[in-house]
């Protein structure tokens, strides 16, 4: 881990407009986070981690207050900025996996690199150096709706991290596993982060998928609390 | 992999779904090609015919005949290069069902007329004017019956017998004529007026109609008015007319074949935008988090309505393109069965060109709503809605 900071939320506010209620999910946040770490964030149902995680994603916009990354503002660009952002920086996992039934599995962990300018052959290496590291390489040709929730959760992996981002996002990742796979997913994202550099947030709401991260923050009635975990 | 794959993997993602849309813009288009040709073989005749041609009928209406005095008088008008003549023979060969299309006709100003729509080799030619009892044949009759020059075949009148009371004439096939361009007729035989004048028993010296050619197009008014004033209150007077107008009138008596045909095909059509129209709407809204989870990955909004877009003129270029090809057959099948008896039917350049637009204009109707929805789709309700 480096102590240089990645993230930094200064002031951030968020509300939503039910009808005529308006429900505050932050006020006031403020929050770094540095390069390289493995944060999980915790908290009920309902507390905000999904939103926080669109926030930090920016597939969402604050009501007020800045979001900075890597030493410049993001909160403030346009949709079609923030889309070449995220593809340049961002690798995304969700609960569900997210992928695309039509394609086979290596196709599917192609996909982002159509917003790049590889050439075929280049895009070729990177999907196969990411799915041997994901341990899917004989099931390259496979449709992933034939495979087990573990195995797609790994393409959507080998997804996330083929364009070479900096950070990975995942909302939730094992929370569609048993244990046991959820062991190895959990393990897989620690390995990324430990031998590949990836900064990774974490959201999850199982405090034993949080043991797996350097560092936890607990999403309360819209604040942090913050404990630290042996690292 | 690229973009075109994604849309072609969207495409044909639901086969069942796929394929029933892609028959009935099929369908479509196949109908579309084949009657429209057949349509413009229909019109043919009419887009066809020569400017500086008339014909001339007796006033009564054209079944009625005209003395063949009048062919001479004729000739002497100005501004007219020559003058043929016609008599309907009501022909048949074996059997009445065997019709052949037989004109009586003077091959001394037939081909002075009509040149530029018979091709015929010009030694036949001579033979055929040389031989009383020839006949000139039409390429599509021969094909049908099998005729060869040098054969002698026989012809029944349904209208005219002969003084020996029989009704079978005999003649010596001196020339088969082809086409100048390709949807002209082959389908009519010509014979001498002479012979057919001298041996019929019903009174002779009587014509059927003219076919005039003028020195110039702008001549037609002042040669029309010659014409029909010179016979005017004369017990045979004459109406005198360009060949467009004459072919339009004479098409104009099978209906208005035009209309229907462009009834059935709008039809067919608006079917195809309504079915295209709602299984594209469907299948994007079936793709709502799919399209969701392209956007956070940083695919531009504009790149998915693009895609989608795509994905509605592949559909329609696929099943249309397969229905003009298999058009094209089916007309080149028809073209080639005996008896058919209508010039060439052709997916002519102009009928491609129509369905080409036709097609862009379904893909962007069916295309746009659903593309400009997914454009406009918010990830963070694209993703909630699962
Ligand atoms: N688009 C939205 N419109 C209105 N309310 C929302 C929207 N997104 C989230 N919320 C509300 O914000 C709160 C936090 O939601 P979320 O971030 O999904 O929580 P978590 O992921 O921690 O379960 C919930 O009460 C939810 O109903
Ligand atoms: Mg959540």
């Amino acid at each position: 881990m480096t102590d240089k900071i990645l993230y930094d939320l200064r002031g951030v506010s968020k509300e939503f407009v039910k009808g005529k209620e308006k429900i505050t999910i932050f006020d006031n946040l403020n929050m770094s986070i540095k390069e390289g770490e493995f944060l999980a964030i915790m908290g009920p149902s309902g507390s905000g981690k999904t939103t926080l995680l669109n926030l930090l994603g920016g597939v969402d916009k604050p009501t007020s207050g800045e979001i900075w990354f890597n030493g410049s503002r993001v909160d403030n660009l346009s949709e079609s900025q923030l889309a070449k952002w995220r593809a340049g920086n961002i690798g995304f996992i969700f609960q569900f996996y997210n992928l695309m039934p039509m394609l086979n599995a290596e196709r599917n962990v192609e996909l982002p690199l159509l917003l790049t300018n590889l050439s075929s052959k280049q895009r070729k290496e990177r999907v196969a150096a990411a799915m041997e590291l994901v341990g899917l390489s004989d099931r390259a040709k496979h449709m992933t709706s034939e495979m087990s929730g573990g195995q797609q959760q790994r393409v959507a992996i080998a997804r996330a991290i083929v364009s070479d981002p900096k950070l990975i996002l995942c909302d939730e990742p094992t929370g569609d596993l048993d244990r046991k796979t959820a062991d190895e997913i959990l393990s897989m994202l620690q390995l990324l982060n430990r031998d590949f550099g990836k900064t990774i947030l974490m959201v999850t709401h199982d405090p034993s998928a949080a043991t797996y991260a350097k560092r936890t923050l607990h999403l309360d009635k819209g604040e942090f609390v913050e404990k630290e975990l042996t690292t | 992999m690229s973009d075109l794959y994604l849309v072609y993997k969207n495409l044909t993602r639901k086969k069942l779904r796929f394929f029933l849309t892609f028959f009935a813009i099929f369908i479509a288009f196949l109908m579309f090609g084949a009657l429209t040709a057949f349509d413009s073989a229909l019109n043919a005749g009419v887009e066809l015919s020569a400017d500086n041609r008339l014909i001339s009928v007796n006033k009564i209406n054209f079944t009625q005949p005209l003395p063949i005095s009048y062919v001479r008088k004729v000739q002497t008008v100005e501004g007219i290069e020559a003058v043929a003549q016609f008599n309907w023979f009501g022909g048949y060969y074996k059997e009445p069902r065997q019709q052949v299309m037989t004109f009586a006709v003077d091959p001394a100003t037939l081909l002075a007329v009509y040149g530029d729509d018979i091709a015929i080799d010009e030694e036949r030619y001579d033979n055929w004017q040389k031989n009383q009892q020839g006949i000139l044949v039409g390429k599509a009759v021969a094909d049908l019956y099998g005729w060869k020059v040098g054969d002698r075949i026989p012809l029944h009148s349904n209208i005219f017998s002969k003084q020996d009371g029989s009704s079978s004439w005999a003649f010596d096939i001196e020339g088969i004529y082809t086409a100048k361009y390709p949807q002209a007729d082959t389908n009519s035989v010509y014979i001498h007026y002479k012979y057919f004048n001298e041996t019929q028993s019903f009174g002779g010296n009587f014509i059927g109609w003219m076919g005039i050619k003028t020195l110039d197009p702008k001549l037609n008014e002042q040669v029309i008015k010659a014409i029909d004033d010179m016979f005017a209150n004369t017990p045979f007077e004459t109406e005198t007319v360009p060949e467009k107008a004459f072919n339009q009138s004479f098409i104009a008596q099978l209906g208005n074949i035009g209309l229907i045909l462009s009834s059935v095909v709008f039809a067919s059509f608006f079917i195809i935008l309504v079915i295209v129209g709602f299984s594209m709407a469907l299948a994007i809204r079936e793709r709502t988090n799919e399209i969701g989870v392209m956007k956070t990955l940083g695919f531009s909004s504009l790149r998915i309505f693009k895609m989608v877009l795509m994905e509605s003129f592949m559909l329609i270029f696929l099943g249309g393109i397969a229905g003009l090809f298999t058009a094209t057959y089916f007309l080149g099948f028809l073209n080639n069965a005996p008896q058919f008896p209508l010039p060439d039917l052709i997916l002519s350049n102009d009928i491609i060109l129509k369905a080409v637009a036709i097609m862009v204009f379904l893909g962007l109707i069916t295309g746009i709503i659903p593309a400009v929805n997914a454009l406009r789709l918010n990830i963070i309700t694209a993703l909630s809605r699962r």
